[in-house]
């Protein structure tokens, strides 16, 4: 399955105010424990290993 | 895994020296194959060749089987393939049968997990042995063999010193306690361990990557009532390493693992009441037990570019080398000897052309590299190199107590299975009917079969039919093929037959599968046994 960049959430803005608000609080090393634990916990949702490679190649190549 | 060199003491003198004939011989002597190296590998492969009648020396620098645990898992396909050189039952008799593995995290125990191996097998997944005994029931068969008139020779304390290959054969230099002498082989095997000094002599590179760890052994004898189970601690709550495997082997011997790191003071850690002191805090104040065995090792993971150098043939850690995660050290050297023995024969025999040897590179290489890859994960997952490693690593460890999908993630070590040897040049046909798992290039997996296991039925070049006509015998190439002719059961349908109503095998003498076709044709058989002699 290729990888999805247009948009695919249902509700974009709602989303995005949750993945905030769920760090709310936390101290920097916990909210990056969080985000590790959620990218595992969505990889898993996406099982394509091709679709997961896509998703990791444009995640770094957006790095700067 | 590399342990430190010390003077080193036998846990069973096997050979000891006694001055040969070639050693006043007024011309030099001559041998076929002179194997360098006693150990697990350089058993196997002269047990190997001596039971096909190949002629064979070994050469070890020592006199008998070195102490000390080291590898202690050994695997189905090791054991099938000891099995097939007569030397499985006492392994089996001796080591321990275990199932259940354990994992925790600080203090909590995160998941069990069984390797429930698949039913229908004449051996387990693994056994747990010390490596002396894997040893010594490997030199015990040869005894056994020699017995029977097989050619195989061991000659202790003689140290190689020198090695001059040539286009046919390699003269080697050897140093024994009355002195020099030097002897012509055709073929030299060099199965002298990871710091192989034939490697050394050659001036072959050995490129990888260290692991910057140091993992301290301790082997207890206790009679505690620890079940027969695979504990594997991440970042323990006993705080003596920064992880630690327990595991038991014969003898009510457990081997404790703990991970060190890498700026250690090495004679320091080494002291006994140092090292009990981290296993008191492991097992709790009130076990009592005796150190057996101590040794502090470090690890890379690294291969040679190639197996093969015209007539010198490197094998096992000589020639690849693993960390110790996974138990895929002498499993696979072993299967390195699987591969070569029948090779070396055929082509010493004349049956088959030189370079079938090169297949041996091209098979065994691409076994090293799929080790190294599993065990480079593993390592990786057990000690994370960077911060962010070691955040993510937390991370599924986190998820793994309450989350089935992250415990497929937890990687203390993957079970050892030997690999297909996709690509090969010595595969032919395959048919798409029939299941994955047997296509050219596989292991054999084992199966029932109406006189015992379908393995222990299968030695030397063999066409197996399954609900499929064929003659009794073929010959091509040279070579009479006997046929295994079986009428399937649910292990052999699910294994080897799948959506096909009949199956006609070519299983090589390693028990891999060369090709495959839903009913017999002889020339297609003939083509085949020809390409798996390396004739095209």
């Amino acid at each position: 399955m290729p990888l999805i960049t247009a948009n695919n959430l249902s509700d974009p803005d709602d989303s995005y105010a949750r993945l905030i608000a769920t760090h709310d609080g936390l101290t920097e090393a916990q909210s990056h424990a969080l985000n590790a634990r959620l990218v595992l916990i969505l990889m898993n949702q996406v099982g394509d290993a091709r679709t997961i490679a896509e998703a990791l190649d444009l995640a770094r190549a957006t790095a700067r | 895994m590399t342990a430190q060199p010390k003077a080193r003491q036998l846990a069973f003198t096997m050979y000891p020296y006694a001055r040969s004939a070639d050693q006043s011989a007024p011309t030099r002597a001559h041998h076929p194959v002179v194997v360098v190296g006693a150990g697990p590998v350089g058993l196997a492969m002269a047990l190997d060749l001596g039971r096909r009648g190949v002629p064979v020396l070994v050469l070890d620098d020592s006199e008998g089987i070195g102490e000390g645990s080291r590898a202690i898992c050994f695997a189905k396909r090791a054991l099938e393939i000891c099995d097939r050189l007569g030397a499985a039952g006492p392994m089996m008799d001796k080591g321990v049968v275990w199932n259940t593995g354990k994992v925790f995290h600080d203090d909590r125990l995160l998941y069990e997990f069984n390797l429930l191996p698949e039913g229908d097998h004449a051996f387990p997944a693994f056994i747990n042995l010390q490596q002396p005994y894997f040893e010594k029931f490997l030199f015990d068969a040869i005894q056994a063999e020699r017995a029977k008139g097989a050619p195989i020779e061991i000659r202790g304390s003689n140290r190689v010193t020198a090695a001059h290959p040539s286009a046919n054969g390699v003269t080697l230099e050897i140093d024994t306690p009355d002195g020099p002498y030097a002897l012509q082989a055709d073929w030299l095997i060099a199965c002298d361990g990871a710091r192989s000094p034939l490697r050394g002599m050659l001036g072959l590179g050995f490129d990888g990557r260290v692991f910057e760890d140091n993992f301290l052994i301790a082997d207890v004898r206790m009679n505690a009532a620890f079940p027969t189970e695979r504990w594997f601690w991440f970042e323990p709550h006993f705080k003596s390493g920064d992880s630690a495997l327990l595991h038991k082997q014969p003898d009510d011997v457990w081997r404790i693992d703990f991970q060190l790191g890498w700026d250690i003071d090495r004679a320091r850690e080494l002291d006994p009441a140092r090292v009990r002191a981290r296993v008191d805090a492991m097992l709790g104040p009130d076990v009592e037990y005796d150190l057996v065995w101590t040794s502090i090792y470090t690890f890379q993971c690294r291969r040679m570019d190639r197996f093969r150098h015209g007539r010198v043939i490197f094998a096992g850690d000589a020639a690849h080398q693993v960390s110790p995660f996974g138990a895929r050290g002498a499993n696979s050297g072993v299967q390195d000897i699987d591969n070569l023995g029948w090779k070396l024969a055929a082509v010493m025999a004349g049956l088959a052309p030189d370079r079938l040897l090169d297949s041996y590179d091209t098979e065994r290489v691409h076994g090293a590299d799929e080790n190294i890859r599993n065990s480079t994960r593993a390592t990786d997952f057990i000690t994370p190199k960077t911060p962010v490693s070691r955040m993510f690593r937390n991370a599924v460890l986190a998820l793994a107590e309450t989350q089935p999908f992250a415990r497929a993630m937890v990687n203390s070590g993957r079970l050892s299975v030997p690999c297909t040897y996709d690509g090969s040049p010595l595969n032919g046909p395959d048919d798409p009917a029939m299941p994955a798992r047997t296509r050219p290039g596989s292991p054999c997996p084992d199966a029932p079969i109406p006189d015992g296991w379908l393995l222990a039925a299968l030695d030397g070049f063999t066409l197996l039919t399954l609900d499929a006509d064929a003659p009794d015998h073929v010959t091509a190439h040279g070579i009479t093929l006997p046929r295994l002719a079986l009428t399937a059961n649910d292990a052999l349908r699910t294994r080897y037959l799948g959506a096909a109503r009949g199956a006609v095998y070519l299983i090589r003498p390693d028990q891999h599968v060369a090709a495959r076709w839903q009913s017999y044709d002889a020339d297609a058989v003939a083509a085949a046994l020809g390409r798996c002699l390396g004739k095209e």
